[in-house]
């Protein structure tokens, strides 16, 4: 067991470290050079000599593979840099934000599993009826859905008619400012969960031990309590996790929509201030939010089910 | 074969956006772009403006209409541009095998690791905004999950008897792939085409939002939408109708491909994921 937990948290430094490089390489293609980007908004010229400063200063005369081997040695003291616009160290800006978006993808998951695992266990437990039909629109519609149109409609309706609730921002942290940025954030994860669940349960119910369990004269609820429900249970942890792994690069546009002041906006920012260093760090730190959650899930799984270790 | 309400549903849908965005031209009242009129502005939906009128005064169906146009191209060039790579590399990589399968599977997992609106987003940054770097944006980051099916598809297709007397005919492996495995595996593609259309038209959408992609005064859902945030108050109907437009086209894609998996694929039928 623990060779394999040892194995699978290996296998992330490989990807990260392709990842980095891939990174790396997409920025260093940018024509031009970050220092004359940083002054090109189109209205004034650049100063040739601050230009030049900045150019030096960052380091960017220097040769690519120069740099590159800077950029990992760096990333392998886990500094990320330093920011072009607010000369702060980069891992600092994503520390501060980190937590605020991991508030929301939290919130928006919660959201999302209270409503999507009961409904898609009812939906399983009596396909073809209305509740299941409902769902399955529901679910297909979900996935559809623009998540940032549905944030204005609702910022429209519980903040601005019926001012109920702040429209947008982080205000004092309270749960208030938290409600509809979740809500919005958590409805595709609402949707692909209750489809998972709904799968899951269903293929439980054709297996081979509930038949076994309904025959030995279980009661219905006895068979769903200890044989559908802990069986369907790990397909649906597993998703939730992944779902919650996805979701911070899914948060970028909400945060953004409702001034959610998370990692997710300071990518944005970043991105439309030309901010490389901090574009670079928060696209790797979300990347390795993602593959950690994925290694625990895997843990986890050959945690529950000790066939998995051997593949 | 049977139809399912699924395929019926959003094949109608598909054809009306199509419809929509082929017919742009014939169907809008107005210009998208020129007819601007500020005596006109914010004004709600009526005879003359069917979806009422934005900030510019510009008519709000005339600009869905073209802004189908920006969508379907985007879902189109950016799905055919995933597909080519993804069935290439999955195809070749089950076919060939050794080091060259070991490389494609770490190039998809890293794919995978990367969320593909952040990396269109990275992409975006650098080659600035525009439908140009939309569509290579788009059409790169997108081709992991057709690479892997592509990959086991062939993988099982590989050790039937009619491929195996294709190589013993003496048929090389680009004719074998081309020509034995493609046809055969062009089921489950298609299905995730047409998934993935509607995850490009959402991308597009969020993207132009996000002021990366179409830029003004061009009629793109998305940046329709943008423009809609600050003027939602005093006229939400430059929200409700080009949301509404994405969210039609979307269901119509999403429909069509669950629908097309039913009809290729009637296993998967209760295996939703």
């Amino acid at each position: 067991m623990l060779r394999f937990i040892i194995r699978r948290v290996l296998q992330i430094i490989p990807t990260i470290m392709v990842v980095a490089l891939l990174i790396f390489v997409i920025f260093s293609v940018v024509p031009g050079t970050f220092a004359s980007s940083l002054f090109s908004d189109g209205k004034t010229a650049a100063d040739p000599e601050l230009v030049a400063r900045i150019t030096e200063q960052f380091g960017l005369d220097k040769p690519v593979h120069v740099r590159f081997v800077s950029y990992v040695t760096d990333l392998a003291r886990l500094d990320l840099g330093t920011s072009f616009r607010t000369r702060r160290p980069v891992l600092e800006l994503i520390n501060e934000r980190m937590w605020t978006s991991l508030r929301l993808a939290t919130a928006a998951m919660i959201f999302a599993i209270v409503i999507a695992v009961p409904l898609g266990f009812l939906a399983a437990l009596r396909p073809g009826s209305i509740l299941d039909t409902v769902t399955m629109v529901g679910a297909v519609s979900g996935l559809s859905l623009p998540q940032f149109w549905l944030g204005l409609l609702l910022m429209y309706l519980f903040a601005l008619k019926l001012n109920l609730l702040p429209s947008f921002g982080y205000g004092d942290g309270s749960f208030k400012h938290l409600i509809l940025p979740a809500v919005t954030l958590g409805v595709t994860p609402l949707a692909l969960l209750a489809r998972t669940t709904r799968a899951g349960v269903l293929d439980v119910l054709n297996a081979d031990f509930v038949r076994t369990a309904h025959s030995k004269g279980l009661s219905e609820t006895q068979v769903v309590r200890w044989h559908v429900a802990r069986n369907a249970l790990v397909l649906i942890i597993t998703t939730i996790a992944l779902l919650l792994g996805s979701l911070i690069g899914q948060a970028v546009v909400i945060e953004k929509l409702f001034a959610w002041p998370g990692i997710g906006s300071l990518l944005v920012d970043s991105v439309s201030m030309r901010d490389i260093p901090v574009v670079q760090g928060t696209i790797l730190v979300i990347v390795m939010w993602f593959l950690v959650i994925n290694t625990v899930v895997d843990v986890i799984y050959a945690l529950i089910d000790p066939r998995i270790k051997q593949v | 074969m049977k139809f399912g309400f699924n395929f019926i549903l959003g094949a109608t849908l598909t054809t009306l956006v199509i419809l929509g965005g082929l017919l742009a031209p014939w169907l809008a009242n107005f210009d998208p772009v020129f007819d601007a009129d500020l005596m006109n502005a914010e004004l709600p939906p009526d005879w003359t403006f069917w979806f009422g009128t934005d900030a510019q005064g510009r008519d709000v169906y005339s600009r869905i209409l073209y802004g189908a146009q920006i969508s379907l191209t985007v879902g189109i060039v950016s799905q055919v541009i995933n597909t080519f790579i993804g069935v290439a590399l999955g195809m070749s990589a089950a076919y060939w095998g050794g080091w060259w399968d070991d490389l494609v599977n770490g190039l998809t997992n890293v794919m995978l690791a990367i969320p593909s609106l952040i990396f269109a987003l990275a992409v975006m940054a650098v080659l600035g905004p525009g439908l140009a770097s939309l569509l290579i944006a788009l059409g790169l980051t997108n081709w992991s999950w057709t690479c892997r099916i592509a990959r086991s598809s062939t993988l099982s297709l590989k050790t039937l008897g009619y491929v195996q007397a294709a190589q013993t005919l003496g048929y090389g492996d680009v004719r074998i792939m081309f020509t034995q495995i493609l046809p055969n595996i062009m089921g489950p593609v298609l299905v995730m085409a047409t998934l993935g259309m509607g995850s490009a038209v959402l991308s597009e959408a969020a993207l132009s939002f996000l002021g990366l992609g179409i830029q003004p005064p061009f009629p793109s859902w998305g940046s329709m939408l943008t423009d809609a945030r600050q003027l939602i108050q005093l006229a939400p109907w430059t929200a409700i109708f080009p949301g509404l437009a994405i969210f039609l086209a979307v269901l119509g894609f999403n429909l069509l491909g669950d629908g097309l998996r039913d009809i290729l694929d009637p296993h998967m039928r209760t295996r939703l994921s």
